[in-house]
């Protein structure tokens, strides 16, 4: 009886272990291993262990090397205020034995969805206290002032400070509600990523077998760029020869359009298509997402089609109803009839000149130069997310273009503004640049 | 970090040493830790006077460039300060086989203001005592350290007349050879 009990016990362990085992080993219904829910910013990489911990032996250096992959150049291109590189040297030492600021992990723990706070972080929100405590010796205009307004104030932002630094808010401290050029960043020139480019003399012929022609694809196509610099049916649907597919593949919009496709990948639209990642996920859809969609969008695959179109590539529907076939939270349908919405209206009326408007795009998905196979590009920043939070991101790269920088911080700060798409004055003000102003006063 | 400079590093040290004193067949004993800081030092210093001079001062006297602490923003040269911290910043992204940072009883920004006891100490005796550097060992959390502190001088006009003008900097009589803080090189003891 006593052999039978260790037997029943013993071919138990091993049956558990061997489920675990193999599910480890064949990466299928990895969620079992999950120790709690992922944060927003990665919840739709949960079946996806590897993108994060790329060696089952990895400890706290391996998940580094995974932040950093991901999010790097991301950093450098705001020009991280904490780089690891400040924490590094030895006389940091009694620093980091209270917060170990080296490693991302340190303030963005996963897995721990009970103190997880905006930004994702998992500290305290006074954690700027560990090294900035006596902050009043040096500015006495911060006497008093609580550890956990440092970055809720619309002041600090622990990685991303260009436009919140003292000299760049004194030099924009006279800037006027709206500039008087206001203009968003135009789309580049055909010729910009086409050098030899020539408007063809003739209207193209579609190229595509004649079975597989349909008016409205041909006619979307004419009017597109793709006709415009001789990209024909066969570029698309029988890229490098081969058999033609009636869905070409994402690769295929990859190979001329990467620098778009890098950003897309970074963000929560293609995040889960990734090239890099080892395990192979279906496009994300509205429905696993964390924000209020339409019910028309449910089952809606996300992918290049999904919002410039199959055929005629429409930048202008991309900008606008694309967003809105999906999105449905407050400031999403509150663009209708704002501010924005009526340049925007009143731009492709032909009423106003051309950058004058502003999408939901012109905001979340702004253009950028970016270098691209070696070359200097303007082109849109496909990861919505590179500019969004916190939302004084969003300053350089987009609010300063038509917005002087102390309206732009104070509708930032201003949760009804950002609900109500920007209807109104900002009951907010954010005190930095009066500060500033003082300072250099003195 | 790449630990294995360590043992390069100490291979290097022991062959400099059997080059520089000509000793070919004795037994190589190695560089002591101040011999080692003396020499980065060195290195350092000198580096760092070629920037200030034949790249700073001069550019910004023939109008050509001027330095700026904003230099991306403002199109202009990094500080020679900044450019100091981030060699420091790309070593220690190499190598924990030693560290060294510029730091000031009068900083600038005031992270670099000494920390620890031995910088204290370190940036007051250099202060103190003209041409004289200072050498100690501390213990950083778990870790001993030989410690050199270095006095870094205003090598030329603009090095002191930036420091007076500065809006954030808390001494504005600096002049030219004055010290205006300190390098401090750290090579961690032991295994």
């Amino acid at each position: 009886m006593k052999y039978a009990i260790w037997a029943l016990w013993l071919s138990t362990l091993l049956a558990v272990a061997g489920w675990y085992g193999y599910r480890l080993y064949a990466g299928e219904e990895l969620q079992v291993f999950n120790p709690g829910p992922l944060s927003a910013g990665h919840h739709q990489l949960e079946q996806a262990c590897g993108a994060c911990h790329v060696s089952p032996m990895g400890g706290g250096e391996v998940l580094q090397k995974a932040c950093v992959n991901c999010h790097g150049d991301e950093l450098k291109a705001a020009r991280d205020a904490h780089p690891q590189s400040k924490f590094t040297d030895p006389r940091n030492a009694d620093r980091l034995a209270h917060l170990d600021a080296r490693y991302c992990l340190a303030c963005h723990v996963e897995h721990a969805p009970e103190r997880t706070w905006p930004m994702t972080v998992t500290q305290p929100d006074d954690f700027c206290v560990h090294c900035h405590a006596d902050i009043a010796e040096d500015r006495p205009s911060h006497q008093d002032m609580a550890f956990d307004t440092c970055a809720s104030a619309g002041c600090h932002n622990y990685h991303d400070n260009r436009a919140l630094y003292e000299d760049f808010l004194v030099k924009g401290a006279d800037q006027p509600l709206l500039l008087e050029i206001a203009r968003i960043a135009a789309p580049a020139p055909l010729a910009d990523k086409h050098p030899d480019w020539q408007k063809p003399a003739e209207v193209p012929q579609p190229d595509a077998p004649s079975e597989r022609l349909n008016a409205e694809a041909v006619a979307g196509w004419l009017a597109s760029d793709h006709a415009e610099v001789g990209v024909n049916c066969s570029g698309c649907h029988q890229p490098q020869g081969v058999a033609w597919q009636a869905k070409p593949e994402l690769g295929t919009c990859q190979r001329c359009h990467a620098g778009e496709a890098q950003g897309f990948f970074a963000g929560k639209h293609g995040m889960r298509l990734n090239p890099d990642l080892l395990v192979k996920l279906t496009p994300m859809r509205p429905e696993p997402g964390l924000l209020a969609f339409t019910a028309e969008s449910a089952g809606h695959e996300l992918s290049c089609s999904s919002c410039h179109g199959a055929h005629k590539v429409d930048l202008v529907a991309a900008a606008v109803e694309a967003c809105l076939g999906c999105h449905a939270d407050q400031h999403s349908l509150a663009y209708q009839d704002s501010p924005h919405q009526r340049l925007w209206q009143a731009e492709q009326r032909g009423e106003l000149p051309p950058g004058s408007g502003v999408s939901c795009a012109s905001c979340h998905l702004p253009r950028e130069t970016a270098e691209v196979h070696g070359r200097e590009r303007r082109l849109v920043q496909h990861n919505q997310n590179a500019n969004l939070r916190p939302n004084e991101k969003m300053l350089r790269g987009v609010c300063l273009d038509c917005h002087g920088l102390p309206f732009a911080l104070d509708a930032l700060a201003d949760p009804l503004l950002l609900q109500n798409n920007f209807r109104g004055a900002p009951a907010q003000h954010v005190p930095s640049v009066d500060m500033a102003l003082e300072r250099a006063r003195r | 970090m790449h630990t294995t400079l360590r043992p390069l590093l100490a291979v290097a040290v022991t062959a400099g040493l059997l080059t520089i004193t000509g000793c070919q067949e004795s037994k190589p004993s190695g560089f002591s830790p101040q011999q080692l800081t003396d020499m980065l030092h060195l290195v350092m210093e000198s580096d760092r006077a070629v920037y200030t001079k034949q790249v700073v001062n001069r550019l910004k006297d023939e109008g050509v460039i001027k330095p700026s602490e904003h230099f991306i923003d403002d199109k202009a040269l990094p500080l020679p300060a900044q450019m100091f911290r981030f060699g420091a910043e790309a070593v220690a992204a190499k190598t924990d086989a030693f560290s060294y940072s510029l730091q000031s009883l009068w900083p600038i920004n005031k992270q670099n203001a000494p920390r620890t006891e031995a910088e204290k100490i370190g940036l007051q005796f250099i202060i103190d005592n003209p041409g004289q550097n200072y050498y100690t060992e501390e213990k950083l959390g778990e870790q001993s350290y030989f410690t050199a502190v270095y006095p870094d001088a205003a090598v030329a006009p603009v090095c002191a007349s930036c420091h007076n003008e500065h809006k954030d900097s808390p001494r504005t009589d600096f002049k030219l050879g004055d010290v205006l803080g300190g390098v401090v090189i750290r090579v961690p003891l032991g295994g």
